[in-house]
């Protein structure tokens, strides 16, 4: 196999809760600029991957390595000032606070407490959000409270929350779940711009969508890989066929 | 900095709340109350430094503390040491089978001053003492749990616990604290007798001075970034965490900046009554530390000194008349604030008040504008 420079490796991950290895043995790499869509059936140990990644959960085996550096003794802000960004399941942002606010706070500078105390609104923070706020269709809602935007606004805006944070890998979560048929048609196009000089991986139940977006795609099963390749590939895998997409 | 910037931490609104705040501490009190109210009130209002802790890290930062009587009981504690120690000179204490020392440590057979008690004749040691013994157990504290990610309840039953064996401590090591009386008969701060009027005058308004200071530094940091983030915590923590920060460590600051608000109120506490005892530190002060807090509102750090002063006067009134009954309405009232009023006396100004006293103000506003152009119209017309 040919080295290539890969910017995340992992590799016999395993993590195991009271003996149950919710992720067994599980390697796979991450190219450059590299859309992979993690799919399988529920419980397949998808979001633990993430969770292990980012540092919500600690691995109980294995290796995580983003561009060489190991991750799995890391902590979860160490790992996010790395350059990966999160995004969760369900739309995870600051209900009271404006748009604005959402997107400043999620801005790399000012991040220790006295960097918080001192921190101040210049240009560079207003140019940063109004860009990010125009990629994720928010630009006339920045003074609204977060709290009162519709449910597809709201992961629009989570998405914008890594965005401004630059990451160099983005981990979403089922980022159009509960989304109406014109808001997926959006946020699809909306990834295919940002995932531009970044690497995602991307968690995902709906078909169409994947098949749109996803370079590679990773199947999980019963916390191991049971396939991996090109969408071609691994819809016509038998093995994927009979536990995942044959239902 | 600019007032542009000005502005940003201190809007119209938030002004206008701190003038009348301080007009109301700095004049309307003291032309209207005899010293013996005012010294009163000013006992009120150190604890409304407790109060202002509180709302940064509970109302804002979501971390209930019930042990905030720790932090002003080891303010206080420190600044009795410095008073009775200068209250324990040899001259002043020459019946003591041991002068010299404090006179409850000659009662247990202490023969030599402790040595924690010994850099307290210093007052610049004091001062340092008072904002930093606090604050550094604060961080002692805060450290332990908020690095394990102990939240929630389980702090604030910790805090209690904490706020309990504190209480323990100081009653078990009688000879060294002054036990269950606290450490009494204070008399001068560097030979100026603090027992007289004029220097209780002085004191109500060093303290209302120091509150508002204290008020100062809560509006800035409840309008930098970091009081954003605190919301932002409370709210999504997880989130928080995931962009970056190190959540412990704002819990741990704002949770030290409570204790260190906490400390001043203690000190200046014991300046003004004259006395710090235990029955300031344990569980149930810590539990009305808290009440005051959430009957101002505990989203404003002004309506935490109102909470204090109505409370603590009610308080004074209704135990007067009804001494068994206090008890009962004091949980009555927290019950009925928490349900009735989540946001408290700042909450009902929001909703209720402030809106009307627009209106009203607008009418008026329109009445002299109608008035004027309607003078203005006839003046025309008899030309």
């Amino acid at each position: 196999m040919k080295r290539k420079d890969f910017v995340l490796a992992v590799e016999g991950l395993t993590v195991s809760f009271d003996g149950f290895k919710a992720v067994n043995d599980l390697s796979f790499y991450v190219e450059e600029e590299e859309i992979r869509v993690i799919i399988g059936p529920n419980g397949a140990g998808k979001t633990t991957v993430l969770d292990l990644i980012c540092g919500k959960t600690k691995s109980t085996h294995g290796s995580i390595k983003f561009r060489g550096k190991e991750l799995t003794k890391m902590t979860e802000h160490a790992i996010v000032n790395e350059g990966i960004g999160r995004k969760f399941q369900n739309p995870s942002i600051y209900e009271d606070l404006t748009v604005f606010e959402n997107l400043e706070i999620s801005f790399p500078r000012g991040h220790s407490v006295f960097g918080a105390l001192v921190f101040k609104r210049d240009a560079e923070v207003i140019a940063a959000v109004e860009e990010v706020a125009e990629t994720i269709f928010l630009a006339d809602s920045l003074d609204k409270t977060a709290g009162l935007l519709s449910h597809g606004q709201k992961q629009w805006l989570e998405i914008g929350m890594l965005l401004i944070q630059k990451p160099d890998l983005l981990m979403l979560d089922e980022p159009v779940a509960g989304m109406s048929v014109a808001e997926r048609k959006q946020t699809a196009q909306l990834l295919n711009r940002i995932t531009k000089n970044r690497s995602v991986i991307v968690i995902e139940h709906d078909m169409q969508f994947v098949e749109d977006i996803a370079h590679r795609v990773t199947v999980l099963h019963q916390g191991k890989m049971l396939s991996e390749g090109s969408m071609q590939k691994v819809k016509s895998d038998p093995k994927v066929v009979e536990v995942y997409l044959g239902h | 900095m600019s007032t542009n910037d000005i502005r940003a931490y201190m809007p119209k609104g938030d002004l206008i709340s701190l003038l009348i705040l301080a007009v109301l501490i700095l004049v309307v009190f003291p032309l209207s109350m005899d010293i013996f109210r005012l010294n009163l009130v000013g006992k009120y209002l150190t604890y409304a430094f407790v109060a202002i802790g509180l709302v940064l890290c509970w109302g804002y930062g979501g971390i209930l503390s019930l042990g905030q009587g720790v932090f002003f009981g080891l303010g206080g504690y420190c600044m009795a040491m410095f008073l009775k120690l200068e209250a324990s000179s040899p001259e002043a204490t020459k019946i003591q089978s041991t002068p010299g020392i404090p006179d409850f440590m000659d009662w247990n057979q202490i023969t030599e001053l402790p040595w924690f008690w010994e850099p307290f004749y210093s007052f610049p040691f004091t001062i340092l003492a008072v904002l930093i013994v606090p604050t550094i157990f604060a961080y002692i504290i805060g450290a332990a749990m908020f690095k394990r990610r102990v939240g929630g309840v389980y702090f604030a039953i910790i805090t209690q616990a904490v706020a309990s064996i504190l209480t323990v401590l100081i009653i078990g090591q009688q000879g060294y604290t002054g036990g269950v009386n606290g450490i009494t008969d204070l008399r001068t701060l560097l030979g100026w007798d603090i027992r007289t009027d004029s220097a209780k005058f002085i004191l109500y308004f060093v303290n209302a001075g120091l509150l508002i200071g204290c008020l100062l530094i809560a509006q800035y940091i409840r309008k930098s970034k970091l009081g954003r983030l605190l919301v932002a915590m409370r709210e999504r923590e997880d989130r928080v965490r995931f962009s970056g920060y190190d959540v412990s460590d704002f819990k741990i600051f704002v949770f030290c900046i409570g204790a260190m608000f906490s400390a001043i109120g203690g000190a200046m506490f014991t300046l003004q009554v004259g006395f710090m005892s235990p029955s300031f530190v344990g569980i149930v002060p810590s539990i009305e530390m808290v009440i005051f807090c959430a009957v101002g509102g505990r989203l404003s750090i002004f309506g935490a000194v109102y909470g204090a002063l109505l409370v603590n006067w009610s308080k004074t009134t209704f135990s007067e008349s009804f001494p068994e009954l206090w008890l009962f309405a004091m949980g009555a009232l927290f019950i009925g604030v928490v349900m009735a009023f989540p946001s408290g006396l700042a909450g009902l100004y929001k909703q209720h008040i402030g809106p009307r006293i627009r209106n009203t103000l607008a009418t008026i506003r329109r009445d002299y504008l109608a008035s004027r152009a309607n003078a203005k119209s006839q003046s025309f017309a008899t030309d």
